[in-house]
Formats: structure tokens, C-alpha cells, sequence
């Protein structure tokens, strides 16, 4: 490419790729730092500390937020375990039956939810689970999420099972390995870190989910997500910056590790 | 065209199998029979069926129509992993998140084998690939003949009837191609499993096969040792597929058992062998370029003026215009003794005895 075609020299280009960052980065640099303030006031900087750090574990709210903490962790964990097992049987299908009709329908079908605005989802949600009258309640946010995850597993499963050429299957079968054997002595190790990353990115998925939640969830029990909402709504306390800061890190977390997965993958494959 | 053997047992007897892909008929009424201990080749270019034939004894095409037998017993309608047949796939396919050892353990594994009895076979393999220093490594740690050879290994470890190659030496480079070639002939000799072999190499399966199947258009064209397919070619195909050659028009005035007379162009008779039934009238002669020989014009069996040369190291090829326009490629070794006319030249073309051959169409 030459140099006068090189986008990084076109006027502006550095101004405006800087007021994006500033405008993506800035509010949450601002949580992150203020929630180590040392003031009541979250716009009033008064030295730093890690008294609203304390104020999350120990203080009076903090028996609600860990309550809150354990659902989400709980729900996230199962819902992103079976939304990955759907993603892996349903990429499994599409990838290797021979003549599967209706493949592309298959595939929107699967992937409609990333696009479906998530506020229909969730008000959708809520009338079908009071049409079927079903309590709403824990069951009924972990329902939900694990529908919402699957196309966030399948994703980057689907991807890399596309490398993965089916003859490591013929190849076991060849030598008198079953299906099924098959399947879990080859394939699925040859999957892992798609698989790996997929769950993650459920996870994570789950784990910060508001909108839905908050439609389903009915009275009663809280997430992290929406008892931070619920706690905003009398007013912003520090505290809550700081379990934002947390939730942030939880989150960061996840997806590098996602993405390490995925990468590891990709580099075994280059080598072979 | 079918060979029945009474001589030999059969090892895989192939009777009529058509395999159909929607209206796409990739093998249509192919029968052969694979002796036992036997190197089989299945030779033809690409979408001959070669690949197909090879998939469905293997059991992962299933056939539309036939009958596969291995040792009398009909094996069609058995899934891969109950057939006592192994592959080396032409990727090897070999599995990349397991070690040598494991790679080669695996069949022996599933099936059952006690493992001090899997590990002396693994050994054993290995030690006939010379791999033996290399069973704790990954595949992507070995070279591309490496995994070629541990593909064969492993291939080889349950002590299948038949073992099936699908090219796999297309994926290495010539000089290590032609040191494997004689590396897998020894192998199958030592093991005494019958191979089929299939390649598009023409030269891969002269060296190394005691029978070639010549595959074109999803059938067999011919069936018969290298130095048959090469030397008696049946029909223009398998003459223009194996080797070069040249097809001459000639008009057949008559035909004795096997012998033809055929007049050439330039009005000069000859008798030669016919590959088939032919009936008189306008036919096709099959003359390999390094059967012939220039002559001085006079009273030669063909004439003709030198177009070009093209310099291949070992040989010299030496294109002649005949008088009819057709242009016929000689090979003239490349040695002091032999003087090659200069480019424009009017030259004879002497045959050598039993070099021409009626080819069917």
C-alpha cells in the first residue's frame, strides 16, 4: 500500500482516534479511580482509600450484594455450561452432517438473538414464561440466560471447528474408533479451545446481563447487575464504583482469557 | 473389464460397484480383484474415481450398487470402524494433540489389545519406520516425511488385512518421493499386507505396484502388471496416460488373431499387435517416443523434416513434422555417439520390432 493511501495520514485521523478512546475510556477511568475516594461525595476528591472496597464486603449492604454476587456467579456458571453443550452439539451438526437441510436457515435461527434488539427479547421473555405461568424467580433468569448465551458459545466454537478437518475423525474411525469415541477422543480435544472460549464469553455474558434479568427475575432476588440499579436509584454511593470496578476486572478477566484461548488454538493449528 | 484369478487367493474381490452422486456417476460397474500380499495401484487423474473406490473399501462412502468382499466376506455394509482395513490419508491426518506412541496406540486401543502387548506392537512399527527415537513427540514437531511415516505406522499397528494409501507421498518433495517409494515397496514386502494404492503418478505406480488398475471416467481401462499397461496398452487412454507416446491415424486393411496390418501415413504398410478386437478402417497406432529411431529418408517407414528439439538432460526429444502434417515426438538419448539432425533436416523413422501397437478407442 502506498504511503498517501495509508489511512494514519489523512487529516484528523490522530484527533478523532483519540476523542473516541477519550469518549469509550473516560467514564470508566473515572469509576475506577473515584472508587478508591476517600469522600462521600463521588465528585469531590478526598485522598485515596479503600474504605468503600471495605464498605462492599462489610458494611451494611454488603450481605444483599453477596447474596446478589453468588446468583449471578451461580446462574452465569450453569448457563454458560449448558449453552456451551447446545453450542457444541448444534456446531457438531452443522459443520459435519453431510446433507442437513435447511443449513443456512439453521444457522440465522441460531445467531437471530444477536440481532434481535435485547429489550423485545426480554419483554418477549417475560410474557411467554406468564403465559406458560412459570414462576418467575431464579428459574427463570437462568432459562433465559442459557437462550441468550448460545449464540455467544456457538460463535467461536462453530469458528474453530471450521479448521478442523473431518478426516481426524475418519482417521479415528479408520482405526476401529466408534462415533462416539471418536467424537470425545479426537474431535472434542481438537475443539477445547473453541469450546474454552465460548464458555467464557457465555460467562461473562451472563454474568453482566441487566436488561433481561431485570424483566424476568420477578420480586425477591437480586443479581449483581440489578442490584447495582437498584442500588443507584436511591442515589449513588461510592460503593457501588467500587463493585463496578470489580465487575469490570471480573469481566476484563474473562475475555483475555477467551481470547488466550482462542489464540492457543490458532497457534498449534499454524504448526501442524 | 474383469480379471478372475484362480492361482492366487483373493484378497479383495470389488464386483460390480457403481457409486452414484445425484445424477454424477463417480464409479460406474467397477470389478477387480486384489490378490493377497499384493501391491495394487489404482492409477488414473484426478476424478477418475480412484479416491472414491478407495473411500468406499475403507467405509466412508457408501456404495450405490456391488459388492465389496475382503477374504469372502461381504464388508459393504459394515461401518469404517468395523472393517479390519486401515488408511494412510494423504494429509496423514495424523491426530495433533497426541504423541507418536499415542498416535500409533490408538487403533490397538479401541481394539482392546492388553497393553503390554500394544506397546511391544507400537515399538515394533515404529522401529520399521525408524521413528523409535521419535514416539514422545508431536506431530508438528516432525518433518513432513516423519509424519508420513508415522501416519504408515499407525496405519500398520492393528495388523489390518488391507492397508489403503490414498497419495500419500504427494505431500513430499521429489527426492524424498523416490526414496519412500522403495522405503513403503520394502515395508509391504516385509509385512506381507496387501496395499492399494491409489495415485495420479504415473511413474509412482510403475515403480512400485505388481498390478496397476488404470481408472478413468469412474471406470477401469485396464488391469495388468506395469510392464503390460505400459508396453500393451488397450486403448488410447491408457496409452496416452501412462508415459508419452504418440497416436498415429492409420487405416487398418486387415485383421489376423491379434496381428493388424495398418497402412501409415506416407503409404507404407505395416503388421503389428492388435490390443483388441479392431475392426478395419480408420484406427489409432500407439509408438512410445523412445522406440523409434532416425534413419536417413531413403526407403524408411516414415518420413518426415525436424521441427524442434527440446533438451531434457538425460535425452533429447526430437519433434518430426510428417508428411501429413502430424507431428511425432522421438526420444534420442543424449550421447556423443548419437548425432541429432539439425532443426529443418529431412529425416527417416525406423521403428523398432513390436513398437507400434492398434490401440482400440
Amino acid at each position: 500500500m502506498s504511503q498517501r493511501h495509508d489511512l494514519r495520514r489523512f487529516p484528523g485521523f490522530l484527533q478523532l482516534t483519540l476523542l473516541c478512546l477519550l469518549l469509550l475510556y473516560a467514564p470508566l477511568m473515572v469509576v475506577m479511580v473515584y472508587s478508591f475516594n476517600d469522600n462521600t461525595s463521588i465528585t469531590i476528591w478526598g485522598g485515596f482509600s479503600l474504605r468503600w472496597y471495605e464498605d462492599v464486603f462489610f458494611g451494611v449492604e454488603a450481605p444483599k450484594f453477596k447474596q446478589a454476587a453468588l446468583n449471578s456467579l451461580s446462574i452465569a456458571t450453569m448457563a454458560a455450561t449448558c449453552a456451551t453443550i447446545i453450542a457444541i452439539s448444534s456446531a457438531v451438526a452443522m459443520m459435519r452432517a453431510r446433507q442437513l437441510r435447511g443449513r443456512t436457515a439453521s444457522f440465522a435461527l441460531i445467531n437471530l438473538p444477536l440481532m434481535v434488539p435485547e429489550i423485545v427479547t426480554a419483554v418477549a421473555s417475560l410474557i411467554f414464561f406468564s403465559a406458560i405461568g412459570f414462576t418467575t424467580g431464579y428459574a427463570t433468569i437462568l432459562v433465559a440466560h442459557i437462550v441468550f448465551c448460545i449464540p455467544f458459545a456457538y460463535l467461536p466454537i462453530a469458528a474453530r471447528m471450521q479448521s478442523i478437518e473431518d478426516t481426524y475423525e475418519q482417521a479415528a474411525m479408520d482405526l476401529y474408533a466408534t462415533p462416539a469415541q471418536a467424537f470425545r477422543l479426537v474431535l472434542l480435544p481438537l475443539m477445547m479451545p473453541g469450546v474454552f472460549s465460548g464458555f467464557l464469553l457465555a460467562f461473562i455474558i451472563s454474568l453482566d446481563d441487566f436488561l433481561i434479568t431485570n424483566f424476568v427475575k420477578g420480586a425477591g432476588i437480586e443479581t449483581l447487575p440489578t442490584a447495582i440499579f437498584g442500588s443507584v436509584k436511591t442515589g449513588i454511593k461510592p460503593n457501588i464504583m467500587a463493585i463496578s470496578t470489580l465487575l469490570l476486572l471480573v469481566s476484563v478477566g474473562f475475555v483475555t482469557l477467551s481470547y488466550l484461548a482462542s489464540r492457543m488454538g490458532q497457534n498449534k493449528e499454524q504448526k501442524t | 473389464m474383469l480379471q478372475k484369478t484362480q492361482d492366487a487367493t483373493v484378497a479383495v474381490d470389488i464386483e460390480n460397484v457403481t457409486k452414484n452422486y445425484g445424477t454424477f456417476t463417480a464409479l460406474s460397474r467397477v470389478s477387480l480383484d486384489i490378490r493377497d500380499n499384493e501391491f495394487f495401484t489404482l492409477l488414473g487423474p484426478s476424478g477418475c474415481g480412484k479416491t472414491t473406490l478407495l473411500r468406499s473399501i475403507a467405509g466412508f462412502e457408501e456404495i450405490s450398487d456391488g459388492a465389496i468382499r475382503l477374504y469372502g466376506e461381504d464388508i459393504a455394509g459394515l461401518p469404517p470402524h468395523q472393517r479390519p482395513v486401515n488408511t494412510v490419508f494423504q494429509q496423514y491426518a495424523l491426530f495433533p494433540h497426541m504423541t507418536v506412541m499415542q498416535n500409533v496406540l490408538f487403533g490397538l486401543q479401541r481394539l482392546r489389545k492388553p497393553k503390554v502387548e500394544a506397546e511391544a506392537r507400537c515399538a515394533e512399527v515404529l522401529e520399521l519406520v525408524q521413528l523409535s527415537a521419535f514416539a514422545g513427540r508431536y506431530p508438528n514437531q516432525l518433518s513432513g516425511g516423519q509424519q508420513q511415516r508415522v501416519a504408515l505406522a499407525r496405519a500398520l499397528a492393528p495388523k489390518p488385512k488391507l492397508l489403503l494409501l490414498d497419495e500419500p507421498l504427494s505431500a513430499l518433495d521429489l527426492k524424498l518421493r523416490q526414496a519412500v517409494r522403495v522405503e513403503l515397496k520394502q515395508i509391504q514386502q516385509e509385512t506381507g499386507i496387501t496395499f492399494i494404492f491409489v495415485t495420479h503418478d504415473q511413474e509412482e505406480a510403475l515403480t512400485m505396484s505388481d498390478r496397476i488398475a488404470v481408472m478413468s471416467a469412474g471406470e477401469v481401462q485396464q488391469v495388468g502388471t506395469p510392464r503390460e499397461v505400459y508396453e500393451a496398452p488397450r486403448n488410447r487412454f491408457v496409452a496416452d496416460f501412462i508415459g508419452e507416446t504418440n497416436l498415429l491415424d492409420v487405416s487398418v486393411t486387415s485383421v489376423t488373431g491379434d496381428q493388424a496390418l495398418c497402412v501409415l501415413p506416407g503409404g507404407r504398410e505395416i503388421t503389428c499387435p492388435a490390443a483388441a478386437v479392431v475392426d478395419p478402417g480408420p484406427g489409432h497406432l500407439s509408438v512410445r517416443p523412445e522406440r523409434m529411431t532416425l534413419t536417413v529418408p531413403t526407403d524408411a517407414l516414415l518420413t518426415g523434416r525436424v521441427e524442434n528439439h527440446v533438451y531434457l538432460g538425460t535425452d533429447m526429444q526430437v519433434m518430426v513434422r510428417l508428411e501429413d502434417d502430424e507431428i511425432l515426438t522421438l526420444r534420442v538419448q543424449n550421447s556423443e555417439a548419437v548425432v541429432v539432425p539439425t532443426i529443418g533436416a529431412e529425416v527417416g523413422i525406423a521403428l523398432e520390432a513390436g513398437a507400434a501397437r492398434l490401440l482400440a478407442d
